[in-house]
This record gives C-alpha cells, sequence and structure tokens, in this order.
C-alpha cells in the first residue's frame, strides 16, 4: 500500500512537470505577437497606445492554454485526486 | 515551502455552519475599502469650483465610462456600474496580496463567480434579442451536427475566463512562495554557522519586492483590464442587436 502512494506521488511530481511543457506554446505565440506588435510601433509610431493594448489583450488571451498546464499542475501538486 | 490555500478564519452559526474562508473575509475588506474611497470621492460635488478629489473622480469615471462605450456601444452604457465594480474589485483583490493578504482572485471561486456572471448575462440576452426558439436555434448553426461543438464551446469560454485570472493570480503565490523557500534555504547555507545571525533570512529582503513589481502589481492590472475587457466583449457580442 505504501509502495502503491510512493509510485502515485512520484508520478504526479513527474507529471506536473510534464504538463508545464504547455507553456511552450504560449511563450512561442506572446512572443510571435510582441514581436508584430514592434513592428507595428516602429511603422506607425502614433498608434503606440493602441497597439500596445490590443497586444496585451491577444496575449492575455493567447496565454489560456499554458494557464490550463498550470491548473493541471497545480492540481497534481496541491489538491492531488489520486491520493486520498 | 508556505504554499496554502485559503483557510477558515470562522463559521457563522447559521443553517449549520456557514464557513468563512479568507477569500470572502479578504473580499469583505476589499469591498468596504471600494465604498470608502467611492463614498469620500464623491462628497461635496460642485460644477463651478470643482476641488482636486473631484477631477480625480471625474478622471476615473470618464476613463471607464470611454472604455465602455468603445467596446460595448451608446446603447449598452447601463453595464458601466457593474463593469466598474468587476474592474475596481478584481484589481484591489489581486492588490490586496501586497499587503500581505490572500488575493481573493487567487482563488477559482472568486473567477469562476466572474465568469458565472459573465455566461449567464451571454445567454439572457442571446435569450432576449432572439427568443428561446432562436437561442437554441443558433446552437445548430452552421450546420446540425455541429450542436455538440458549439455547446461546449459555448461552456468553454467560462472556464477559460474563470481559469485565466485564477490561474495568473495564484501562480505568482505559488511562485512568490517557493522564492521564499529558496531564499530562507539559501541564507541558511551561507550564513548558517553563525549562532544568531544565522537564523535569519537575510537573502528575503530585497529581491522578492523586484519580482512582486510583475507577479502582483504588473498581473494585478491586467488581469483586471483583461477580465472586463473580455465581459465586455462577450456580453456586447450577445447584446449587438440592441447596438
Amino acid at each position: 500500500m505504501e509502495m502503491t502512494e510512493a509510485i502515485v506521488r512520484a508520478a504526479s511530481a513527474v507529471g506536473a512537470g510534464l504538463s508545464m511543457i504547455a507553456g511552450i506554446g504560449p511563450g512561442i505565440g506572446q512572443g510571435y505577437a510582441a514581436g508584430k506588435a514592434a513592428e507595428a510601433v516602429g511603422r506607425q509610431p502614433e498608434a503606440k497606445g493602441d497597439i500596445t493594448s490590443t497586444m496585451l489583450f491577444g496575449c492575455a488571451v493567447a496565454e489560456s492554454t499554458g494557464i490550463y498546464g498550470l491548473v493541471v499542475a497545480m492540481i497534481l501538486l496541491f489538491a492531488n485526486p489520486l491520493i486520498k | 515551502m508556505n504554499v496554502k490555500g485559503p483557510e477558515i478564519l470562522f463559521e457563522i452559526p447559521v443553517l449549520g455552519g456557514i464557513p468563512i474562508t479568507e477569500t470572502i473575509f479578504n473580499g469583505w475588506l476589499v469591498v468596504a475599502a471600494i465604498s470608502i474611497v467611492c463614498f469620500f470621492l464623491g462628497r461635496n460635488l460642485s460644477v463651478r469650483n470643482p476641488s482636486k478629489r473631484q477631477i480625480v473622480a471625474e478622471k476615473l469615471v470618464l476613463t471607464l465610462s470611454g472604455l465602455v462605450e468603445n467596446t460595448m456601444g451608446k446603447n449598452n452604457m447601463f453595464f458601466l456600474p457593474y463593469i466598474g465594480a468587476l474592474f475596481s474589485y478584481s484589481i484591489l483583490s489581486s492588490l490586496s496580496g501586497l499587503l500581505g493578504l490572500r488575493a481573493p482572485t487567487g482563488d477559482i471561486n472568486t473567477t469562476v463567480g466572474f465568469a458565472l456572471i459573465a455566461f449567464f448575462l451571454i445567454q439572457f440576452f442571446n435569450i432576449k434579442n432572439k427568443g428561446v426558439l432562436g437561442w437554441l436555434k443558433g446552437f445548430t448553426e452552421p450546420v446540425a451536427f455541429l450542436t455538440p461543438l458549439n455547446i461546449i464551446s459555448e461552456i468553454a469560454n467560462p472556464i477559460s475566463m474563470a481559469f485565466r485570472h485564477f490561474g495568473n493570480i495564484a501562480s505568482g503565490i505559488v511562485i512568490t512562495g517557493l522564492i521564499y523557500g529558496a531564499l530562507a534555504g539559501l541564507s541558511k547555507v551561507v550564513l548558517g554557522w553563525i549562532p544568531v545571525i544565522g537564523s535569519i533570512p537575510f537573502l528575503q529582503a530585497g529581491l522578492p519586492a523586484i519580482l512582486s513589481i510583475y507577479f502582483d502589481v504588473f498581473t494585478s492590472f491586467l488581469q483586471a483590464y483583461i477580465i472586463s475587457m473580455l465581459t465586455m466583449v462577450y456580453v456586447g457580442s450577445a447584446n449587438e442587436a440592441n447596438q
């Protein structure tokens, strides 16, 4: 019984780490958006305010997949349903 | 490592005991703070010679109403009080983490509450503008066999809104806790051999403050802006016929 729980705990910790691989996608996406925003500011410096707020909004929406990974990791670490 | 969920502070002895968590209690504090600020900003207003306080209040209200008008249109201006309440509650809740309180928005229940209000507003305005049959028919568009996907995407909206806000604030709490733990361990390694001074985690001063500028201040502003913006966009597009 203890052995089983130890395996479940270890696997949960590994799984929490693996689930944070989901951070790659938003990282690439937000970097791309920020790069495009920098280009846009270079082309039209007078629209800087609009561009920045649009970029931040888009970044925050693009972030949600990474946040799902984070939520899975936090459930595995702090509120594990597999351990009674 | 000191990363915990909200603790139950006390119970109200009604209906078999209603547990009051840190989330609810800090939420009350935030509401009290907002009420006091609004009360003081709204007193002694005059048209002829406005005081400095009145100019601040007018600037805040005009900024917010401009944002709502640009995003939702002139006919949806009756949402202004709700958006203002959502924004101020969200931002002050997140910023209350700076005072050492546990941020109410770092609890999934708060953000699910925000998201459910938006969800029911969207469905209410869809039903109001299209009628019950039109609302149901909207799920079968463009093709009937896409109905399950439409229903899932409708449910996914509030879930992603809630998780986004919760995840950003809670990840700040978790990372701050991890860094405090790591710095305590590190200062023990560096100066732990000195009898009295070694027990003081001196490395905890300084570095967490810099990180909390990003994790607390920037994220709080951004997430409050995002959740009110998303609420405005979704509800505004559901109430498009009114525009």
